[in-house]
């Protein structure tokens, strides 16, 4: 292994959170959704299909102990014994890997109702920019999905292409978005295709003597347009929203909604979660079907 | 007829002295960010390498990603047609020739005559190129030179999942984890390389005889598995791989030049 940094400028912030209005003990049924992506791992658990509680961290090298690991942060801040939850699907990359998943969903359909979800039904298009692909998915007013596309071939537009420029350019990722507004003038994008040649250039373009802020704004535009390109082959209704951990990088989706055209949806949940809590809905759905019961 | 080529890569820049069909000078060094003095060093390199002067060339070929800084040429010749006079004048059996440049990779198909008759690309993506390999060697800490030759001691087929680079890096150090054996995953990326440009040269078509040029034609790793997946006995290297594109640059500069 390269022996480590100082700083991992990639690294960004694992979180826990528990619904304070909530007691697991007076719900029907308790749910768990867990998504286990290539670059993230969220667990999300939900009583009677609101959020009670979930869990968001960075995936290890093993599926089965990242959602492991993913569950046991989110049942940190509760007093939710792991064998009240009366039923668990597993999404994601990893998600045949689930070992407490009683089945397991695409993440697609998960992307798709959870964002039904966390922005409301009248989410159309749903953009997930996730680790290591992206996915432009329309659904209708149940979150049920329309149509999609995706690309988990090249690392361009992608999370962990992100991770590889905060890391090219010694810049924390969750600083990435503002600082590359922290500019005079909107430099050109560097190659949408491929990271290893945007990487090239980019560093060619700090030799030239652009600042870092400036070399973030044209990697910035380039995701953006690598992403809008799969958006248009889609098609983009409204309402539009954006889930995953890129929604919260400002740098890119503000580039990107000036070239939709659209305002993307808000909300108060982390982006980063839909996936985790589609499943955990979709659990909820089956427990009340009756065939959630007795575990 | 004394003729010169000049080849300006993404990564080197190269130059060779043609004489009446005999290389008799050469010239390399690293392209960096300034083109034209890469250019100037490897001309000015190649020509006391011959022990000639400017005056005495009857033309200078430019090729090459960075062919607009060689001003020095009055015949532009493009990167196909220049790999393809390449393979011809060192085999001129040659009917498929493949370039693995160090950010890009061609496959051309030529006539008897050294002609092009088809070619594919691929510029966007780095899987199919030497910053490929330069990633992996990083990915498993082991040097450029010597990925190859380790690839060659092992027997075990391991897939690489990954398309991308990037994704590749990952995977690598994932198979690491793993406690995989470094001989095993470097065998598994020539492989999933040679994948790559077998899948190339079949969009134009595999004739032999099959020739490849390009500075990754030095890994021996990367032929061996190349043979395989083209499922043929023999790819014809030249000496010196990395000047075949300026050679051939030096070729068409004899024939077109007025």
């Amino acid at each position: 292994m390269a022996e480590e940094k100082e700083q991992e400028f990639w690294r960004w912030e694992e979180t826990n959170w528990v619904n304070p209005d909530i007691k697991w003990q007076n719900g029907e049924f308790v749910t768990l959704g867990i998504d286990v992506g290539s670059v993230s791992s969220q667990a999300v658990i939900m009583v009677d299909g609101q959020f009670y509680a979930y869990g968001n961290m960075r995936t290890g090298s093993d599926s089965p102990d990242s959602a492991r690991n993913a569950l046991a942060f989110a049942l940190e801040k509760t007093d939710l014994p792991e064998d009240k939850i009366h039923y668990c699907i597993g999404t994601g990359y990893g998600r045949v890997n689930v070992p407490m998943a009683d089945r397991s969903v695409t993440e697609i359909a998960c992307h798709a109702r959870g964002a039904n979800f966390i922005y409301g039904p009248h989410v159309r298009t749903v953009l997930d920019v996730g680790g290591q692909d992206i996915k432009a998915i329309r659904c209708d007013d149940k979150g049920k999905v329309i149509n999609f596309l995706m690309n988990d071939k090249c690392a361009a537009g992608t999370g962990r292409g992100m991770e590889v420029f905060a890391d090219l350019l010694s810049v924390p990722i969750g600083e990435v978005g503002e600082r590359s507004f922290r500019i005079d003038r909107e430099p050109m994008a560097v190659s949408s295709t491929c990271v290893v040649y945007a990487k090239s250039e980019a560093t060619g373009l700090l030799r030239k003597g652009l600042s870092t802020n400036e070399v973030l704004a044209a990697y910035c535009s380039a995701m953006a347009d690598r992403i809008y390109s799969l958006l248009a082959r889609v098609g983009v209704e409204p309402e539009f929203a954006i889930t995953g951990g890129m929604a919260k990088n400002r740098g890119v989706i503000d580039r990107l909604k000036k070239k939709v055209g659209l305002e993307p949806m808000k909300t108060k949940w982390d982006t980063q979660l839909a996936g985790a809590a589609g499943a955990a809905l979709f659990g909820h759905a089956l427990c009340k079907k009756g065939k959630g019961k007795g575990k | 007829m004394i003729t010169a080529g000049i080849d300006c890569g993404a990564k080197n820049t190269k130059t060779v002295i043609l004489k009446d069909g005999k290389i008799i000078g050469k010239g390399i060094v690293l392209t960096g960010f300034d083109q034209a003095q890469a250019v100037k060093e490897s001309f000015e390199m190649a020509l006391k390498d011959a022990g000639i002067s400017q005056a005495d060339l009857a033309h200078v070929g430019g090729t090459g990603s960075g062919a607009k800084s060689i001003t020095e040429a009055d015949v532009k010749v493009n990167d196909i047609k220049a790999m393809a006079a390449a393979a011809h004048y060192f085999f001129p059996n040659a009917r498929t020739v493949a370039d693995v440049g160090a950010e890009e990779s061609r496959a051309a198909k030529c006539d008897e005559q050294g002609g092009v008759v088809d070619f594919a690309i691929n510029d966007k993506c780095a899987a199919g190129a030497g910053a490929f390999m330069e990633a992996m060697s990083r990915a498993l800490e082991t040097p450029l030179e010597q990925i190859g030759p380790l690839a060659l001691t092992s027997n075990n087929a391991i897939p690489i999942n990954a398309q991308c680079t990037i994704f590749a890096e990952s995977e690598v150090v994932g198979l690491i984890h793993a406690q995989t054996e470094k001989k095993d995953i470097s065998k598994a990326i020539h492989d999933a390389m040679a994948g790559r440009i077998v899948s190339m040269i079949r969009r134009i078509g595999v004739n032999p005889d099959i020739v490849m040029i390009g500075g990754v034609a030095y890994n021996p790793g990367f032929v061996t598995a190349l043979q395989r997946e083209l499922g043929v006995d023999k790819v014809y290297i030249p000496d010196k791989p990395e000047f075949a594109s300026a050679a051939g640059a030096a070729v068409v500069a004899a024939t077109e030049g007025r």
